[in-house]
């Protein structure tokens, strides 16, 4: 019953807090899943995003002007997250932007985000030709699409192995699950595999894939040099665990960064030791924001995780790499159309389309070596493409490489003719970058 | 040939774990006739709570205690909240009232005990035998031997259950005709809620077995998907039907995905289970061991 | 009651075959469709629209589907949300393969499309019945989806799996707004409603009683049963296909199997039977309900929590929703198994007698 102690302070301080006037609040509306299968992961990442933004407020908010946000469950559920999505848009002055975190979600409210005229971004998923701003506006696959994840996975491999053209005549499997998300990088691994000469077998996995000896036992005929778990769910445990009973060796498994959090490997027990897996962001509690959210939130009783053990999780600090993103996106905005006011969704994606985190801001932000620097453009929504790799010790995800990219020039052009079929398909006009301000 | 018998092997030691799960259904189809869509839910109580316990101190003797007392008493509220008011009701009413119970459930063990993933470890290592891997070369996981080896025994000990006490009689009368089993004197609420209790103790076993396998969290529900063609194959009220039904989905199911699997672009396992037992029954209406419906105008 | 039906009398065969036969139902019937296709449109807001309205109509189209499948012809089906999915990729295919064809043709030939694999899934019940009948068109709702995951042509070899409906066009004009989309899923709605009324009513819909009743006698007098229950499996099925299409045109907006999973099936299942098995009225009824109750739940712990400020913690909230709705399924069943239709059939009849007693 620890809710209730919180209820009471919550209480106490909501009525200190609702004196407070409600124009000068900036409000994003928060699209969470809290059940589910996926609650894990949901409750960690929302958790942080409104830790962080807990913190911001304490600190006087952006340049005075406080974010206010609004939880609403989705289930993981595309007609909810639209439901939600319908339901907050118009509250508190109307919403600034949005992230849905699911996929489904997000191809939902991809038409209505432009008719709205509201930013959505796509953190770490979704659909990598979104990254070509000209033809998706009002969509951010902020930090680094799965196209360029997957480049680098290749990059990683190919450092391993001396060199990425001693990649050639190696054997990879790709096991992914199998659904939208599951294929959206299969372009990029067959465009390498053709250019660096590995063999790519392509094994599906059907959600909720508890059981995966037949999967595992492909792969042990095969015998691959490596094997890429591009999976979301239970069934990353249990392909550890496959791999285990069938001996299959984990320092050769390297999966995406939704398979590469603490709820991830924990139910493996002992099996996933030595798994590698990528990261768009660090984790831990060692960084100046991190020690700031636990000393001022938690510290005032307003944390939002109810385990207090999971702060600094993967999830908990990817919520608060995406929180530190927005933030400084609507202090962007207010730095060229007014700081102390409120920024519209116009002006917030035009501080999302300006975003220059540097490395001396993030330094600032008490994040340095949290995430990579995250530099958008018109024609980039990613800001960023760069991964790093970790590996699971039995206790926690140790740091194997710095941040780093694959190759990314060969991404971009894939985006761009991507952007540019889905233009044609849909009789969008691109925009013209070098018009606008 | 070794590859094969590898495939073999470990589905049939996978359908075990289903036939675990289907059992819970089999007992309570028995005995009231309800098709109790909530035993994935149950399932994933049990070892919510075990692993919770766990988690606050209790040693493993003693938490297991305590959850067995949690699930018959859960068994015992179903019975008398949920399956008493509806008694006489169509079937179809029941199965619905089974789904809403099982989203009450479900939305109980997290509250509960939270969404955290929990990792659940019962001493068996998930690892090959050595003794079978060296000679023959093939991979047979010591985890998966003891659960077939608890599945047997839970089996064994249900089969004298029914067979051997007064108890297991009554419930066997009362599977077969309720109407006759009152006029005999049997009190049909009594046992309905012994078998509840009973399937709250088998939803236990297969919880802690899945848990340990795949992890304790809210996918555990899903189980029950697996657990479905089971119960077709195998007849929804017998016992030997979800033991045998299991063997031979989980086997075909894994033979299947490797062998079939390649030449369509894989992902097959979702759905062929579920037609094998589609094509069977055209064969058999009620199931390898299912009982007969004779129906009269 | 304020009004009498007595004393209506009919002189005409077609007259008293009528479907409502009162003044009073034709009045409250007319009083419906005003509301809804005049003051709806011009007073309600986007988000009434969008979020609610169209979603519970579409619903209602499926659960109206599954209704004619389990209510009236007694054969239990846990596939439906495959079938809308046949329906909503084959009206994409038609629409983008053949140029020029009109949208309501499209949406008709997905559900023809959508009727034809209900047959095909229809078959095993000839000879499986109750509930292993349920579990085997488990095996249609798992195969379908599977299939339109792996086949690329029915995603036009689209790298992503996941495309966007085309906008709805009718004779050169443009369906996009709320309202529209509405206007149009509501004509669409109404009319297959009143063949659905009409079918149940006449010859077919009485085949379909006999055999669920009891089909051995069914077929002892003369009823055919593999065409009544294919026909059954096909008239629901075009239902559902036409409901997946507009599912996915008018309020998705994207064609993706995903939306159309196990879960879906079995909102649709909860709609009938707590809306009322066996009748047109249930499917609506029921629709309204499982489609309101999860948002009014949502809406009720942000009530508690804004401003009776009791900062409920949301994973709190969540699990709070989930476990009412629960409840509430089970309360309903044990209060009223036959349903709100049921309810209204009732209360209806106690107002026939008011203020005397029932």
């Amino acid at each position: 019953m620890k809710w209730f102690l919180q209820a009471l302070i919550g209480m106490l301080l909501a009525g200190v807090a609702s004196i407070a006037t409600a124009q000068n609040e900036q409000f994003i509306p928060v699209l969470s899943y809290r059940i589910g299968p996926y609650a894990a992961g949901g409750s960690g990442y929302f958790g942080g995003a409104i830790d962080y933004w807990t913190l911001v407020n304490l600190n006087g908010g952006i340049n005075g002007v406080k974010i206010v946000w609004e939880e609403c469950e989705t289930e993981y559920n595309a007609s909810r997250g639209v439901e939600c999505y319908e339901r907050l848009k118009t509250r508190h002055g109307g919403a600034s932007t949005v992230e849905p975190l699911s996929t489904g979600i997000a191809y939902g409210l991809f038409e209505r985000v432009a008719n709205d005229k509201i930013p959505m971004t796509t953190n770490g998923y979704g659909l990598a030709i979104a990254a070509d701003g000209r033809v998706f506006p009002w969509v951010f696959p902020l930090g680094t699409t799965y196209w360029d994840q997957a480049a680098a996975m290749i990059a990683y491999l190919g450092q391993k192995a001396g060199g990425e053209a001693n990649l050639k005549g190696k054997k990879i499997v790709f096991m992914y699950h199998d659904s939208a998300y599951g294929k959206e990088p299969i372009p990029v691994f067959d465009a390498l595999s053709a250019r660096d000469g590995f063999e790519l077998t392509k094994i599906p996995l059907t959600p909720p894939a508890t059981t995966q000896e037949s999967q595992w036992l492909q792969v042990r005929q095969l015998k691959p040099d490596y094997v890429i778990l591009w999976g979301y769910g239970v069934m990353n445990p249990v392909a550890l665990k496959t791999a285990a009973k069938l001996g299959y060796p984990r320092d050769h498994i390297l999966g995406v960064w939704w398979a590469a959090s603490e709820e991830d490997v924990i139910p493996a027990g002992d099996a996933a030791k030595g798994y590698v897996a990528a990261a768009f962001s660090a984790h831990g509690t060692n960084f100046p924001v991190m020690q700031e959210i636990v000393k001022k939130v938690y510290g005032g009783g307003k944390g939002n995780l109810e385990d207090k053990a999971r702060i600094g999780s993967i999830y908990h600090t990817r919520g608060i790499t995406y929180a530190i993103m927005i933030t400084e996106a609507i202090r962007q905005a207010q730095n060229h159309f007014g700081k102390g006011k409120v920024m519209s969704p116009e002006q917030v994606r035009w501080g999302l389309e300006h975003l220059d985190l540097s490395e001396a801001r993030l330094k600032e932000l008490g994040a340095s070596g949290l995430f990579p620097p995250v530099k958008t453009s018109c024609s980039d929504h990613e800001g960023s493409g760069m991964v790093k790799f970790e590996q699971w010790d039995g206790k926690e995800f140790k740091s194997l490489t710095p941040f780093m990219a694959g190759d990314r020039a060969l991404t971009k052009k894939m985006v761009e003719e991507g952007a540019a079929k889905y233009a044609g398909e849909k009789k969008i006009t691109p925009r013209d970058c070098s018009k606008e301000g | 040939m070794q590859f094969f018998f590898e495939v073999l092997i470990g589905g049939l030691l996978s359908g075990v774990m289903y036939s675990l799960v289907a059992l819970g259904f089999v007992l309570i189809y028995k005995a009231s006739g309800v098709f109790n869509f909530a035993q994935g839910s149950l399932v994933f109580f049990a070892a919510l709570t075990f692993v919770g316990l766990m988690e606050r101190g209790l040693p493993f003797g003693f938490a297991l205690l305590v959850t067995l007392l949690a699930m018959i008493l859960l068994g015992l509220l179903i019975e008398r909240f949920v399956l008493r008011p509806l008694v006489n009701q169509p079937q179809i009413s029941l199965f619905m009232a089974t789904i809403g119970l099982s989203f009450l459930i479900e939305g109980l063990a997290q509250l509960l005990w939270g969404a955290n993933v929990r990792g659940l470890d019962i001493g068996i290592q998930d690892e090959p035998l050595a003794w079978i891997a060296e000679p023959t070369g093939i991979n047979v996981s010591k985890f998966d031997l003891a659960a077939a080896g608890i599945a047997a025994v839970l089996v064994t000990m249900l089969a004298l259950f029914f067979s051997r006490t007064r108890i297991g009689r009554a419930l066997r009368a009362v599977a077969d005709d309720h109407q006759a089993a009152l006029a005999v004197g049997i009190p049909l609420q009594q046992i309905w809620a012994i078998v509840w209790a009973v399937a709250g103790f088998v939803a236990l076993v297969a919880g802690l077995l899945w848990g340990a396998r795949n992890g304790v969290q809210f996918a555990l529900t899903f189980v029950a998907l697996k657990a479905l063609p089971v119960l077709i194959l195998g007849g929804f009220d017998s016992i030997p039907g979800a033991i045998v039904g299991g063997l031979i989905i989980g086997a075909t199911e894994k033979l299947a995905e490797v062998y079939l699997g390649p030449f369509v672009g894989g992902g097959i396992e979702g759905w062929f289970p579920y037609v094998l037992a589609l094509v069977f029954l055209l064969v058999r209406p009620e199931g390898l061991f299912g009982e007969k419906i004779i129906r009269r105008i | 009651m304020l009004y009498r039906e007595a004393g209506q009398f009919k002189s005409t065969y077609a007259a008293d075959s009528a479907i409502l036969p009162i003044r009073q139902d034709r009045i409250g019937l007319a009083l419906i469709l005003i509301v809804a296709f005049v003051v709806v449109p011009l007073t309600a807001s986007p988000y009434l629209f969008s979020a609610l309205l169209i979603p519970c109509l579409i619903l209602a189209l499926a659960a109206l589907g599954l209704n004619l499948l389990t209510g009236y012809a007694g054969q239990l089906s846990l596939g439906t949300a495959a079938f809308m999915a046949v329906g909503a990729f084959m009206s994409y295919n038609f629409i983008l393969r053949i140029p020029g064809i009109p949208l309501l043709l499209a949406f008709a030939g997905g559900g023809v499309t959508a009727a034809a694999v209900g047959i095909l899934f229809g078959l095993p019940s000839l000879r499986i019945r109750g509930f292993y009948l349920a579990v085997a068109t488990l095996a249609a709702q798992f195969f379908i989806l599977w299939c339109l995951t792996k086949v690329g042509w029915f995603t036009n070899y689209n790298p992503s799996g996941v495309i966007t409906a085309q906008p709805m066009v009718i004779l050169g004009y443009a369906f996009d707004t709320p309202q529209e989309k509405y206007l149009l899923v509501l004509s669409i709605v109404t009319v297959m409603a009143l063949a659905a009324k009409n079918m149940v009513r006449g010859n077919i819909g009485r085949q379909w009683m006999a055999i669920r009743d009891m089909d051995v006698a069914a077929e002892v007098i003369g009823i055919r049963p593999m065409r009544a229950k294919l026909l059954a499996f096909a008239v629901s099925s075009f239902y559902c296909g036409v409901a997946g299409a507009l599912f996915a045109y008018a309020y998705l907006g994207t064609v993706e199997p995903e939306a159309y999973n196990l879960d879906l099936s079995f909102r649709i299942l909860f709609m009938i039977i707590i809306g009322g098995v066996g009748t047109v009225l249930g499917a609506f009824l029921g629709s309204a309900f499982i489609v309101l109750l999860p948002i009014a739940l949502n809406i009720g712990v942000a009530f508690l929590d804004n401003t009776l400020h009791l900062n409920v913690p949301t994973s709190v909230g969540s699990n709070l929703e989930l476990m009412v709705f629960g409840g509430l399924i089970i309360f309903f069943l044990i209060v009223e198994p036959h349903g709100l239709a049921r309810i209204w059939q009732i209360t209806k009849e106690k107002l026939r007698l008011w203020p005397f007693p029932y």
